[in-house]
């Protein structure tokens, strides 16, 4: 089984501002994102081959893309894949060049959130149902995770949440360094302990903020890319696992980790031929959509041995500073969840650090960054890890 | 011999200060917002049915003046929630208080004719009553269930006695939120009290029964001041003979008022006791029991007396909250979805009758039920087993503060069943500062949501009532 180590290149890639963005449309977003890419690549956009869209409800089908991009007859496709939805775009996209079947494709996330009406996600809003299943906005079906958490290792509520604070601090810091975050603020450990309860025991800063936003990436093969830049950046491994709701069938999962992470996270260290993942990744930017996931997230990709993550929290191993910055652009928090463009906006991060051209957030010797997605509920998580590194 | 097998009542957890809606002393019962009579009843079914044959049961009479639908059946949603058979006669019994005691006369005659080896009655009320109204002071929630066959009789049911009175009393018209009542002195004296003592004196005329054959009297009343007027005319000996209506303590639960006397006399009776039960609405019906041997037998059971000693204050602001009785800011929340009725119907197994799985290959139980095992991925090779009545431990829970629902914080538990099996349901009837993992819990019957004209019920978890 040959894996997608070296075998496709970004050479450009493109961003909007995230935040409630009232004035932009997703058609709007998605024409920022794209002819970023398109410039930073110096691609014209008649040069794109095929594309991969993603959303989760900002648009349908292929022509979502096509109509404000005004790309003309070429094959799109829309990717649904919750939370991991752009990261997966960016994969199918990825695919179809590994493949040899395109040397230029587009990958574009997107999502609007902002003119729903109402705070938090929707939901599924187009699947029928009994409607019997208790309503389970995400705050607390992470929070069931961080209950437990606390439970199993033993940790006091007041641990427990100085450890989250710890997290939510330190990513508004690197958001306030970031001009295209959400929420730019310095927040301290009190503010984030004694903030309003959303689903307890997580408040306010333990949760990503709702709001608007659309990434984009232009993909080629290696050989092609230094006809459109030098400093390309290579795709080292790709790995997506699905849960099978085991956390809520199974009365032996332990709901302290979550597997998908794990599968994800090995099927993707495998393919870049990582084996020590704490030592050989520089920069990870993860789905810290609360401060309890990102927490679970540095175990389950075996950055902290298991029930230890607190500890590295503590010394600031995960800080700009620190052995392994993490969310070195504010993560989701500082961003906010477009659902269907934050994979790609991660990967925008990555693309930039591994370039030196992250400002004053650029960590020094980036040679190997990661991402990481997480969507679903524990237990039937779409996860979703991608590792990337510079040209030798 | 014909008479009484099991019985079973459920009293809602809560209860309301009566000092806050007048001048009064003591409380009543009142469910929460997620009760209604069908909820209720179907705790009370599950109270009288435990560890009995469900299979014998072919009758269901559902007794209530307050069905969540004017026109669809409710016995039936009772009789799948209460995993009763399919194959059964089930019928709602409506629209007098009397219903209840009505349910009785059906299910015995049922039974008599051979049409049922054992017929279920449940009644069960939730009335709507105006604030501060004397309605509201002297009315409760609650519901009884009472098990009629011709063998292992607890009590035999030796005589009734009815007469129907034609008289705009207490009345409702389509649309009628609240009971409309003629002028008191009229309503109560020319139909509860004429009815049901003519009702009592035919009985005992019929019988040749004298006052002093009954060890306890259990009759049906609106208010305390006419239980007293009623009794004491009748000539009872209200110390020795009459069993506490419960005002005060529960208050009038309708169609379910003289079930939960005779229940609660019961659970005090002795064999050889002769009980005398009335109810009253339009009309008298009027019983004679009397106790057996096998009163000893009945165990295991909450009845009423279990259920009164378990409660909970609640404040009058959120009782009326409850009722939709204030009024209340449009939410800045997203409004529920209408679930879908072939969904629902598809589903009633694991919904109404919460069915999980047991994978004949490993053994292991499932809720919902899974065609394919979570653990050994064999195909179709499970069976159906009942999970409703198996306690339950949190594994874990949060407590979500802006989901926008009557009960903030809404409580969803994820919870380990007794003998396997996990799931993740809402939690009803908790206080927040006692929940904690491990708890133990059990399983409650409630309406989910009330829209599209639908009426949306499934299980709860609750803290261990007894």
């Amino acid at each position: 089984m040959e894996g997608i180590k070296d075998r496709v290149a970004i050479v450009g890639m493109g961003c909007t501002k995230f935040g409630e963005l009232w004035d932009k449309s997703p058609d709007d977003l998605m024409i920022d994102a794209c002819w970023e890419a398109f410039e930073d690549a110096g691609v014209d956009p008649k040069d794109i081959q095929a594309a991969w869209v993603g959303s989760t409800m900002s648009g349908r089908r292929g022509t979502m893309l096509a109509r404000p991009l005004k790309l003309e007859y070429i094959p799109i496709t829309r990717v649904e894949n919750a939370c991991a939805t752009a990261t997966d775009a960016f994969r199918n996209a990825c695919y179809a060049v590994a493949a040899g079947i395109y040397d230029v494709v587009l990958a574009c996330g997107v999502e609007k959130l902002k003119d729903t009406g109402f705070t938090g996600l929707p939901g599924n809003l187009e699947i029928i149902t009994s409607e019997v299943t208790p309503p389970s906005p995400p705050p607390m079906q992470f929070a069931m995770a961080a209950t437990r958490y606390f439970h199993h290792y033993g940790l006091s509520y007041e641990q427990g949440k100085r450890i989250l604070a710890k997290i939510a601090v330190k990513n508004h810091h690197n958001g306030t360094l970031n001009p295209k975050a959400h929420f730019r603020r310095e927040i301290t450990e009190e503010q984030a302990i004694n903030a309003p309860m959303i689903a307890w025991p997580l408040g306010l800063f333990d949760c990503c903020g709702v709001s608007d936003g659309s990434a984009a990436a232009i993909i080629t093969r290696p050989d092609i890319a230094k006809n459109f830049k030098q400093d390309y950046i290579l795709v080292k491994g790709l790995g997506i696992a699905c849960g099978a709701q085991q956390a809520v069938l199974q009365n032996t999962y332990d709901y302290v980790h979550f597997q998908e992470n794990v599968a994800a996270g090995e099927l993707a260290y495998k393919e870049a031929g990582i084996k020590t993942p704490r030592e050989e990744i520089d920069i990870a930017v993860v789905h810290d959509c609360f401060t309890i996931t990102e927490m679970i997230i540095y175990e389950d990709l075996q950055w902290s041995p298991k029930g230890r993550a607190p500890e590295d929290v503590e010394s600031g191993f995960f800080s700009l500073e620190g052995g392994l910055p993490v969310n070195t652009d504010g993560g989701l928090k500082c961003f906010g969840h477009p659902i269907g463009a934050s994979g790609l906006r991660m990967i925008y991060e990555v693309y930039k650090q591994l370039q030196g051209k992250a400002g004053p957030r650029q960590v020094k010797n980036v040679r190997t960054g990661l991402t990481h997605n997480l969507g679903g509920s524990p237990g039937w998580f779409t996860s979703a890890v991608a590792i990337f590194g510079r040209r030798d | 011999m014909i008479g009484i097998t099991s019985y079973g009542a459920y009293i809602p957890l809560w209860r309301v200060n009566l000092s806050e809606i007048g001048r009064a002393r003591g409380e009543k019962a009142v469910s929460n917002f997620d009760e209604d009579s069908v909820t209720m009843a179907v705790a009370a079914a599950m109270d009288c049915l435990k560890d009995r044959d469900r299979s014998k049961v072919g009758s269901l009479y559902f007794a209530t003046t307050t069905s969540p639908y004017v026109e669809k059946q409710a016995a039936t949603i009772v009789a799948v929630a209460a995993d009763l058979p399919r194959e059964i006669f089930t019928a709602d019994v409506t629209d007098s208080t009397k219903a209840g005691t009505t349910a009785i006369r059906m299910a015995y005659d049922a039974v008599k004719a051979g049409s049922a080896k054992e017929a279920l009655v449940v009644a069960s009320d939730k009335r709507l009553t105006s604030p501060r109204s004397d309605f509201e002071m002297n009315s409760g929630d609650g519901a009884a269930a009472l098990l009629i066959g011709d063998t292992d009789i607890i009590a035999s049911i030796e005589g009734s006695f009815s007469v129907t009175a034609e008289i705009n009393d207490f009345w409702r018209v389509p649309g009628d939120s609240f009971l409309r009542a003629g002028e008191d002195r009229f309503a109560l004296g020319e139909g509860y009290i004429k009815a049901t003592r003519d009702a009592v004196s035919g009985l005992m005329k019929n019988h040749n029964l004298s006052l002093q054959d009954f060890s306890r009297v259990a009759i049906y009343a609106p208010d305390s001041r006419r239980h007293a007027e009623l009794v004491r005319g009748l000539g009872f000996d209200e110390k020795k003979q009459v069993q506490d209506p419960l005002f005060g303590k529960v208050g009038c639960t309708w169609t379910a008022h003289s079930l939960m006397l005779l229940i609660a006399a019961l659970e005090e009776a002795k064999p050889g006791d002769k009980i005398l039960l009335a109810g009253y609405g339009n009309g008298g019906d009027a019983f004679y029991l009397q106790v057996t041997e096998r009163i000893k037998d009945v165990k295991n059971r909450r009845g009423v007396k279990k259920h009164l000693e378990s409660k909970r204050m609640v404040d009058y602001a959120t009782y009326l909250r409850w009722r939709d009785l204030l009024p209340e800011v449009p939410s800045a929340v997203r409004p529920v979805k209408i679930p879908s009725t072939t969904a629902l119907w598809r589903e009633q197994r694991e919904v109404l009758s919460f069915h999980g799985c047991r994978c004949m290959n490993c053994k292991n139980i499932q809720y919902p039920i899974q065609r394919v095992c979570t653990f050994c991925h064999a195909k179709d090779k499970y069976e159906e087993v009942q999970l409703s009545e198996k306690m339950a431990t949190i594994f874990t829970y949060s407590m979500d503060y802006i989901a926008g629902t009557k009960d903030v914080p809404m409580v969803v538990t994820i919870v380990d069943f007794e003998g396997g099996g996990r799931t993740m349901l809402q939690m009803t009837d908790r206080i927040i500062e006692e929940i904690k993992v491990g708890m133990p819990l059990e399983l409650s019957f409630r309406e989910l949501s009330s829209v599209g004209g639908i009426h949306n019920y499934f299980w709860k978890t609750i803290p261990v009532r007894v």
